[in-house]
């Protein structure tokens, strides 16, 4: 079952150095308290996985978390290069960052296999692309029944998934609908999972498409109001398009990052 | 037609935009990017395609925007979709199973044969310019039934040899997608802010085939980083009318708003 706890503790009995961490989350949802909580407890050498990482993990790998990346596409949607990765990548600062890539296709199937407790997954897809020839978690096979040339990718299993979501009950089931992306599944491929939520509710209603993740494929349940922003909670808040787009200027320049983090992650 | 619009208030992103548009009137779905493909989308939706089913990789099928979204998740595109289904399957049972009649793409770099590049410039261990990656472009080049590719032309952007090849377009040339067991009929039309290129049926390289108003061939072979083909009779494109700019304009107003 999952256990309610403080984020502050969740995260420091959770996530430790050199774990791989999913945060997942697409463009909805995104787990940002959960992220700055790990930046503030000073967390060094993860692996940090997600299809799109965007603003939260510019600033986990600005604030020297990581050590290695595995993802998909790495921008700030719809406005333009993430400057801290792209300056971890570039030049290694503050620290080296290893990469592997992926296309969205082949990372979420790494995720549905992780999820199914398979070694891999198939699929259509990177043939003929520059990808394979960097990234070892993709293989071409053959299928036994056509003969038809395919690709394999194996499966993702992480450390610790961490996700944001509407709801929970006060059993720990929990509760999002709206975009979903790939978070059921990085909550199964885990070893172990955080679910920071909107609020904590006596009873789940059920609602239209929402997925539901039963208690007990949970490790812990967080209330943290406004956990997603700059993202949003569908029900709860809107998309912030204004932070991200006040993200380029703050990140392009590492003195007024430092400040902004100092001021606004360090100082929470 | 209404009359055209004022070519001086007409920038070279609204010709590339206005020109998708067009080309998006007899398809009836396709998967959209963010950025000026998104745009294109919704002013064909609004002028000439109104059924159009545009579907966005974060999962949101037969979105209806109202305010142009600033990314592909943004709570207006599932608040008006037909459905919402998780990023599992918007790749595997929809693009893969290829129910997607157009994908569209942009891209950092481009070659003869419309092999696309939005990962690196230089060396992949070593780059000059780390750009976003792949996200949903590979597969989108693959499985859709035909891919058109939007990009400004220039000597940087289209270039003898793409520094990496993340989305593939015909390969080095006739028979690689099919070698490559690729289901789609990859790209169709590249548009570009100075016109339209579209690949020779035999050879598969990129002939330019139309020019936009005020743009000549000559401006468009030195903006080329190869010796660019072009077709025996170019066409001119049509400028865009005033009921194509004031919806343009409308819709631009709302972007991520």
């Amino acid at each position: 079952m999952a256990e309610i706890a403080s984020l502050a503790d969740a995260v420091s009995s959770l996530v430790h150095d050199g774990d791989s961490v999913a945060l997942e989350g697409f463009t909805h949802l995104i787990p940002y308290a959960a992220g700055h909580e790990i930046i503030r407890q000073g967390r060094r050498d993860l692996t940090i996985v997600r299809l799109t990482p965007d603003v939260l993990f510019d600033q986990l790998i600005g604030a020297g978390c990581a050590r290695r990346m595995v993802f998909s596409w790495g921008g700030n949607p719809g406005v333009g290069s993430l400057h801290r990765f792209r300056d971890a990548v570039e030049t290694g600062w503050p620290v080296p960052l290893e990469i592997e890539e992926h296309s969205h296709a082949g990372l979420t199937n790494r995720y549905v296999a992780g999820a199914s407790g398979l070694p891999f997954a198939v699929l259509r897809g990177y043939a003929g692309t520059g990808l394979p020839a960097h990234t070892a978690s993709i293989a071409p096979i053959t299928c036994p029944f056509t003969g038809e040339q395919l690709m394999a990718v194996s499966a993702l299993r992480t450390d610790v998934g961490i996700i944001h979501a509407q709801q929970a009950d006060r059993r720990g089931n929990v509760q999002m609908w709206g975009i979903t992306g790939v978070q059921k599944e990085a909550v199964l491929c885990s070893e172990r999972s955080l679910v920071t939520v909107e609020e904590i509710v006596d009873a789940l209603e059920p609602r239209p498409g929402a997925v539901v993740l039963p208690s007990w494929v949970v490790t812990a349940v967080a209330e943290v109001p406004g956990g997603a922003h700059p993202s949003y909670a569908s029900g709860y808040s809107q998309r912030d398009n204004a932070f991200y787009q006040a993200w380029e200027a703050i990140s392009r320049d590492r003195e007024q990052f430092a400040k902004w983090m100092e001021a606004n992650v360090l100082a929470g | 037609m209404s009359s055209p619009a004022e070519v001086a208030d007409v920038s070279a992103d609204d010709m590339m935009i206005v020109t998708a548009a067009r080309a998006l009137a007899a398809r009836r779905v396709c998967f959209v990017g963010i950025g000026l493909p998104s745009t294109a989308a919704n002013l064909a939706r609004a002028t000439t395609n109104p059924d159009i089913v545009l579907v966005y990789e974060s999962g949101t099928i037969g979105a209806k925007p109202n305010r142009l979204p600033l990314s592909i998740g943004d709570g207006e595109l599932a608040d008006t979709a037909d459905a919402v289904v998780s990023v599992p399957e918007i790749f595997n049972y929809w693009l893969q199973a290829g129910r997607v009649d157009v994908g569209f793409l942009g891209a950092a770099q481009i070659d003869r044969y419309a092999n696309l590049n939005s990962t690196v410039i230089g060396e992949y261990e070593n780059p000059k310019v780390r750009l976003p990656g792949a996200g949903g472009a590979p597969e989108i080049a693959t499985s859709s039934r035909e891919v058109f590719v939007l990009l400004r032309q220039n000597k940087r952007t289209f270039v003898d040899r793409v520094d990496f090849v993340t989305s593939v377009g015909f390969g080095s040339g006739p028979g690689d997608r099919e070698r490559l067991g690729l289901r789609g009929n990859g790209p169709s039309l590249v548009i570009t802010d100075l016109g339209v290129l579209e690949p020779d049926p035999t050879t598969c390289e990129l002939v330019l085939t139309r020019v936009h108003p005020g743009v000549e061939v000559d401006q468009v072979r030195s903006a080329t980083g190869w010796d660019l083909r072009v077709a025996d009779e170019v066409q001119r494109t049509a400028p865009p009318t005033q009921e194509e700019m004031v919806v343009l304009r409308r819709l631009q107003a709302t972007i991520g708003s």
